[in-house]
């Protein structure tokens, strides 16, 4: 995750008040809490292994570690318009990480945003989420970190702009938006359904990026009503039945399990990373994801029946248009019918990708200019088109394909929307 | 296995069908032993002499001076035929652009079977070594003779025989009146190595410079006059045919495709042929479309194939007995056991095989990058039923097989379509699915070795047996190519034979070189299994080696003495192989009892390829994450003794491309498949190591030994490399696996 | 119709059907032997060329796409008897064994030094990674371009 977008008007409108808030909250500060004696002692293995089921499901490496740095050291770079936040280091070394973090002071951090010497977390760490966990949980967590191999790393500090770099906002935003939890959370959830609710609320933090945010930067209520992410649309997680395609639950526990789903087509962009962690977790947390997603469905708003899919369209590519013609070659290798992806690999065909069926081609133009790279164990790449394709020839292709392809009707502005990505994504 | 005759038969194990791949033909094929090659007819002469003993075989000398050096291996991308040009003209005073070389043509070169094995220096060098100098001397015995001087007194120099007074001749002149074809004789006027002016050089690969530049260098390159582009369909899964429903009607759409010329059927086999390139594919994929396929092979789980190798039918050959080794149950303490074993690998080649073929006047020419153009010259001789004489191989290079790879099967399919389009020239080129689908894929196997320490700490048992598939499916008879399995009339393959010790197939070396006073090795042989398989570099030497010095390993740890110290006591006798045991243990800076850093390990490997080769020892420093279950190579020591070093660049370039391409092998790859057939369809179903995976360090020895025979160099590296990595892994993450790839998920 | 595309600095009137990939009109109407056929799926660059000055997979891109851009490919770095800066260092290195990779890899490695002109071994590594060598001559393509990223390619 690079790029997280915060909006820009939340902190303009919100400045004088949480100026004065926040005035009022750094009298207040929370204490620090003393740091621990020593190390704690290592817990059993049955202990570590359902801590790093925890980690995993909560997706922590995903933020605190660099593609080339080691696991939790920290140091990936999120940018916002006011600047770059580095995430830190959680490995348990005693001077660079958290290592000398106690018990109540990770729980304070994760269910109030407090860092351990008192000072205000920034909610890219979804603290708002994560607030609801059991403390069950949260001490596994704890015990499965602290058990780690210290790393020494000083992480870069953030190198924000006013008035993010002025912590105290953030007590002005955690009244708007934190409902904390406490110790009063079940550390057992009894059906899968439950247990679905827990883990898509708390430890997978879905809304963080399937909400999109409000004016004021949190997250917009009802969630899971979509939003955009480093540039790419993120579906409405309440409308996963509807469409051409409905999703179904071994399609949805495939791809989030292996990044590939039948019927609809591989996890791209952001998501893809979040695939990469849920396949280290046990399949029933994943089938009970599935179960809780399937379960928050609400009609569409014109309430429609889903149209139903089209036959997948015998789109000849000896059609003449341009489109066509680029498709032929670039994409027919893999996406035509006769390709050995298709006809071998019994890939899902282009037309029942939620990136062509969408009323955005942000997500089709995404795919298109920057392909879904290589991950270790993934039999799904797809290479990048950007420097192939100008975004004149991009329209021309989504034209074709979102017409003759899809069955849909075009998109509007498809050159425009792609420079602007291009040149975004180049940032 | 009962001689009985064996129809298709099929097992089913564990829920999945074996389908077998012997059938005893009506008319076996076996002219040829395991390497291709003709007869020994004097085996007291060097080299391949002994089965090719005229001089003339090797080198040709035109009235004009023009001097042609043959050979009957061919370059597949190690250098060696550098490396051959540098043998054969040391002794003939000529550079290397100076001379016509041909290697592998069936009109022009001498048989020397296939081009594997690591035996190209070996044979072929040294074959080239003795001609030359026996050449050399009858050049200058001649310009003696016509000069009526004693040949003494005359040298050769810079391509000209020159007389102490200054005259000179070129060697057309000098060898008049001198038949070259004549019998070799048994030993050669050799020139003391430390005058050696181009053996032990490392001169420039004379093949590169092309290569850099988009010269012309491969099959791939070949534009006759006329050429016609061709496609092939293949079936699914093998064993699938063709369904007759609306077959006819595909074959008429795909013959209106633009450009196309011919559209080709014979029972399953499916082919298209097209004026452009792109034609063809655009026809190839319409009809692949298009048809349809029944039935076909249900291939078992990956996860299944080691415990239904060990179900199969096998011929039990027992390699080694010496002593006695425990019964079973009754090892002792300090004994070890293990079950090694490895998947399927495929050989990957980067460019899928190419085949060009034309049929003149009655006369089949097919460029062909086979490693073996005299045995696949039979093959296709009766797959077209043409006499021998009317089909010529002319071996072309193709992008780096490691093995046997779709040359072969590609090579057919140009004949077919060479015929079917009598006088222009068709290109056969397979797609990349095609390529992995159906290549022969390194066999899985399986290996158990029991091994325990006497009252001494020396090793006092060792007992080790092992289970594959055939690595030697080339042809042989025609019915070893694919395209023959899926014709009306199909030809079926002549039944899988054992490569027989000292070099052996799925055995090779699974001897091992320590001293051992009681020791048994047992090779289970298994004619039949699920998938085609073939050799791939240093055959079963790979996961021989590894076992042999993972158990090793685990046996100095029983015997508390420091792993690289425990082999050199096993090799009291074998002076070699503790030279670059040394070797490579001072270049890494092994030192005994060190404790390496958490999630870090060093690892030693060593091995002397069939036990008769090249020596190579290597050491590895790697580091493992955990989290991303990844492994960094840190540094590579690897110290190689190949006898007299011939071009040491290009021994060093062809250990480091070992080193890598097993290291690629050994962390991760297995061959994806299952009921529905072969899913390694692309490199994203079978990713290969990448530039990210590469080691960040890697010095390479060679241990020169002027006057001493070739070893040849190319696969002794895999097995050791393997060994290490495995061994560095253990030491990294206080486990370990015996099951390659060692990072499977 | 043709599709006009400058080729090693020169113009060139292409009559390919618009519709084939580029790696076929360069090895079927140029002749041209450099770019090779590894897959035909952008997972291998054996068919590497640069595109305006980026490095692209010819196997993928159109020749539709093509109209007035400018196109280089290994021929028009340098000859067998001249070679160009980066194809000289890799000679020197002797990096190639059966060097059916390597004009893909000279491609992508000549884009990222015109681009950077001193890499460093981590920008090199991340850059090649899209290119496949199966022989592992790996550690000496990165020899060969480590030489040119020190002194540059002028």
């Amino acid at each position: 995750m690079k790029l997280r977008t915060i909006g820009i008007a939340a902190a303009f409108s919100a400045t004088a008040a949480a100026a004065v808030l926040g005035g009022l909250y750094a009298w207040t500060r929370p204490a620090p809490i003393a740091m621990s004696a020593g190390a704690p002692a290592a817990p059993d293995p049955a202990i570590l292994a359902a801590g790093a089921r925890v980690v995993a499901l909560g997706d922590c490496m995903v933020c605190h570690s660099t593609a080339q740095g080691a696991a939790y050291a920290g140091g990936l770079p999120l940018r916002t318009p006011f600047g770059t936040i580095y995430s830190t280091n959680i490995t348990p070394d005693p001077e660079t990480g958290i290592g000398r973090w106690t018990l109540p002071a990770f729980r304070r951090a994760l269910r109030e945003g407090v860092a351990r010497d008192g000072h205000l977390l920034y909610p890219a760490f979804p603290y708002v989420h994560y607030t609801r966990m059991s403390e069950r949980d949260i001490e596994l967590a704890y015990q499965y970190l602290m058990s780690r191999t210290p790393i020494r790393v000083e992480q870069p500090p953030n190198d924000l702009l006013f008035p993010l770099n002025f912590r105290p906002v953030l007590a002005f935003w955690n009244l708007l938006y934190l409902r904390p939890g406490d110790a009063s959370i079940p550390a057992r959830q009894e059906t899968p359904l439950e247990r679905g609710r827990y883990l898509v609320d708390t430890l997978g933090h879905c809304a963080s990026c399937h909400s999109g945010l409000s004016l004021t930067g949190g997250e917009r209520s009802p969630p899971f009503h979509g939003g955009n992410i480093d540039g790419w649309d993120v579906p409405a997680l309440t409308g996963l039945t509807q469409g051409a395609a409905p999703w179904r639950h071994e399609q949805l526990v495939a791809y989030l399990r292996g990044g590939l789903a039948p019927g609809h087509g591989a996890a791209k962009g952001p998501m893809r990373p979040v695939t990469e962690r849920l396949a280290d977790v046990p399949r029933e947390d994943v089938e009970a994801i599935a179960t809780y997603l399937l379960s928050i469905q609400q009609p569409g708003a014109a309430g429609t029946a889903p149209a139903p899919l089209a036959a997948p369209a015998q789109a000849s590519l000896r059609s003449t248009s341009p489109g066509a013609q680029l498709f032929a070659a670039a994409c027919a290798g893999c996406h035509a019918e006769a390709a050995p992806m298709m006809r071998l690999a019994g890939r899902p065909g282009l037309a029942a990708s939620s990136a062509l069926q969408g009323d955005s081609p942000t997500n089709f133009i995404q795919t298109v200019q920057q392909g879904i790279p290589w991950a270790h164990g993934s039999p799904v790449y797809m290479p990048p088109f950007a420097d192939v394709l100008d975004d004149g020839q991009i329209a021309a292709l989504a034209a074709w394909i979102r017409t003759d392809v899809a069955g849909k009707p075009a998109w509007r502005d498809v050159a425009a929307a792609s420079a602007k990505l291009r040149k975004e994504n180049a940032r | 296995m009962s001689g009985a005759d064996l129809s298709r038969r099929a097992f089913v194990k564990g829920g999945a069908l074996v389908l077998g791949f012997s059938l005893l033909p009506g008319a076996a094929f076996a002219e040829f032993n395991g390497m291709g090659m003709p007869p020994v007819a004097d085996a007291l002469l060097p080299g391949d002499l002994n089965r090719i003993p005229w001089l003339d075989a090797w080198i040709r000398i035109a009235a004009d001076g023009k001097v042609t050096v043959c050979s009957g291996k061919v370059e597949l991308g190690t250098g060696v035929r550098t490396a051959l040009i540098q043998v054969a003209l040391e002794q003939l005073e000529l550079e290397p652009g100076a001379i016509r070389f041909i290697g592998g043509d069936t009109l022009l070169s001498p048989n020397e079977g296939f081009t594997a094995g690591s035996h190209t220096m070996a044979d072929s060098g040294t074959a080239l070594l003795h001609a030359s100098a026996q050449v050399a001397a009858l050049l200058r015995a001649g310009a003696a003779a016509r000069w009526k001087l004693a040949p003494d007194t005359v040298l050769l120099r810079a391509g000209r025989a020159l007389a102490p007074d200054g005259r000179s001749m070129h060697y057309g002149e000098a060898v008049a009146g001198i038949d070259l074809h004549r019998m070799a004789a048994r030993t050669s006027p050799l020139r003391d190595p430390a005058r050696y002016r181009l053996i032990g050089k490392s001169l420039q690969r004379l093949d590169i410079p092309a290569k850099l530049a988009g010269g012309a260098a491969y099959v791939q390159d070949l534009r006759l006059p006329g050429m016609l582009h061709a496609r092939v369909v293949r079936p699914p899964r093998p064993g699938a045919r063709l369904a007759t429903a609306g077959l006819d009607a595909a074959l008429a759409a795909t013959g209106q495709l633009p450009g196309v010329r011919r559209v080709v059927r014979d029972g399953s086999y499916l082919a298209v042929l097209a004026d452009g390139e792109w034609q063809a594919v655009v026809a190839m994929n319409a009809l692949a479309a298009g048809v349809r396929w029944e039935g076909g092979a249900v291939l078992p789980a990956p996860d299944a194939i080691h415990a239904t190798l060990q179900t199969l039918p096998s011929q039990d050959i027992e390699v080694l007995r010496r002593g006695s080794v425990p019964a079973a149950g009754t090892e002792g303490a300090r004994s070890v056991t293990a079950r090694y074993t490895k998947q399927y690998v495929l050989h990957g080649s980067i460019g899928p095989s190419c085949a060009v073929g034309q049929l003149v006047d009655d006369e089949l020419t097919i460029w062909t990058h086979t490693q073996g153009v005299y045995p696949l010259r039979a093959a296709l001789a009766e797959l077209t039923g043409m006499p021998f004489e009317k089909v010529r191989c002319i071996h072309t290079e193709g992008s780096g097989c490691y093995g046997q790879n779709g040359a072969d099967d590609v090579a057919a399919d140009a004949a077919l379509l060479a015929r079917a389009m009598p006088g222009r020239p068709v290109r056969v080129q397979l797609m990349r699915e095609q390529e992995n689908m159906w290549e022969p894929f390194a066999p899985a196997m399986v290996t158990q070795v029991r091994a325990g320490l006497d009252a001494e700490g020396r090793i006092g048992y060792w007992d080790y047996e092992l289970w594959s598939g055939s690595h030697n499916e080339r042809p042989g008879n025609a019915g070893k190519l694919v395209p023959a399995w899926l014709l009306a009339k199909p030809i079926a393959p002549s039944p899988s034979q054992p490569m027989p010790m000292p070099e052996g197939g799925g055995d090779r070396n699974a001897l091992p070189l320590y001293e051992i006073p009681n020791a048994r090795v047992v090779n289970h042989f298994l004619p039949v299994t699920p998938l085609r398989t073939s050799a791939m570099r240093s055959l079963g030497a790979h996961i021989n080696i590894t076992a042999i010095e993972g158990t090793i390993d685990r046996l100095a740890a029983l015997a508390g003495a420091d792993p690289v110290r425990f082999r050199l006591d096993h090799l009291r006798g074998q002076p070699r192989a503790r030279a670059v045991i040394e070797r490579a243990a001072a270049m890494f800076g092994w030192k005994a009892g060190a404790r390496a850093r958490p999630l870090r390990g060093r690892g030693f490997g060593f091995g002397q390829y069939k036990n008769m080769m090249a020596y190579v020892a290597v050491a590895v420093e790697i580091a493992y994450d955990p989290d991303r279950r990844q492994l960094s190579i840190l540094r590579v020591a690897c110290a190689a003794d190949c006898g007299q070093v011939v071009n040491p660049d290009g021994a060093r370039n062809q250990l480091e491309g070992a080193i890598i391409q097993s290291a690629s092998w050994t962390l991760n790859e297995a061959l994806r498949y299952g009921p529905q057939g072969i899913a390694s369809i692309d490199w994203a179903s079978y990713p290969i190591l990448r530039f990210s995976g590469v080691p960040e360090r890697i010095e390479v020895a060679l241990i020169d030994r002027p006057g001493q025979a070739f070893l040849g160099v190319a696969e002794a590296a895999q097995g050791p490399m393997a060994a290490a990595l495995a061994n560095a892994l253990a030491e990294a993450t206080g486990v370990r696996r015996h099951a390659l790839p060692l990072l499977a998920v | 119709m043709s599709t006009r595309v400058t080729i090693n600095g020169k113009p060139h009137t292409l009559q390919s059907d618009p519709s084939t990939p580029l790696l076929y009109v360069l090895r079927g109407e140029l002749a041209l032997n450099g770019a090779k056929f590894g897959c035909g799926m952008g997972q291998c660059g054996a068919c590497t060329v640069i595109l305006d000055g980026k490095p692209v997979f010819s196997c993928v891109t159109p020749l539709s796409a093509l109209g007035g851009r400018s196109l280089r490919t290994v021929e028009g770095l340098g000859t067998p008897d001249k070679p160009g800066r980066l194809q000289a260092a890799f000679l020197k290195h002797q990096a190639a064994q059966c060097g059916y990779c390597i004009a893909g890899m000279i491609a992508r490695a000549q884009a990222l030094l015109e681009q950077h002109r001193h890499p460093s071994e981590e920008q090199i590594r991340a850059w090649m990674e899209p290119n496949l060598c199966r022989c592992g001559t790996h550690y000496r393509i990165l020899a060969a371009i480590r030489e040119v990223a020190q002194e540059g390619l002028a």
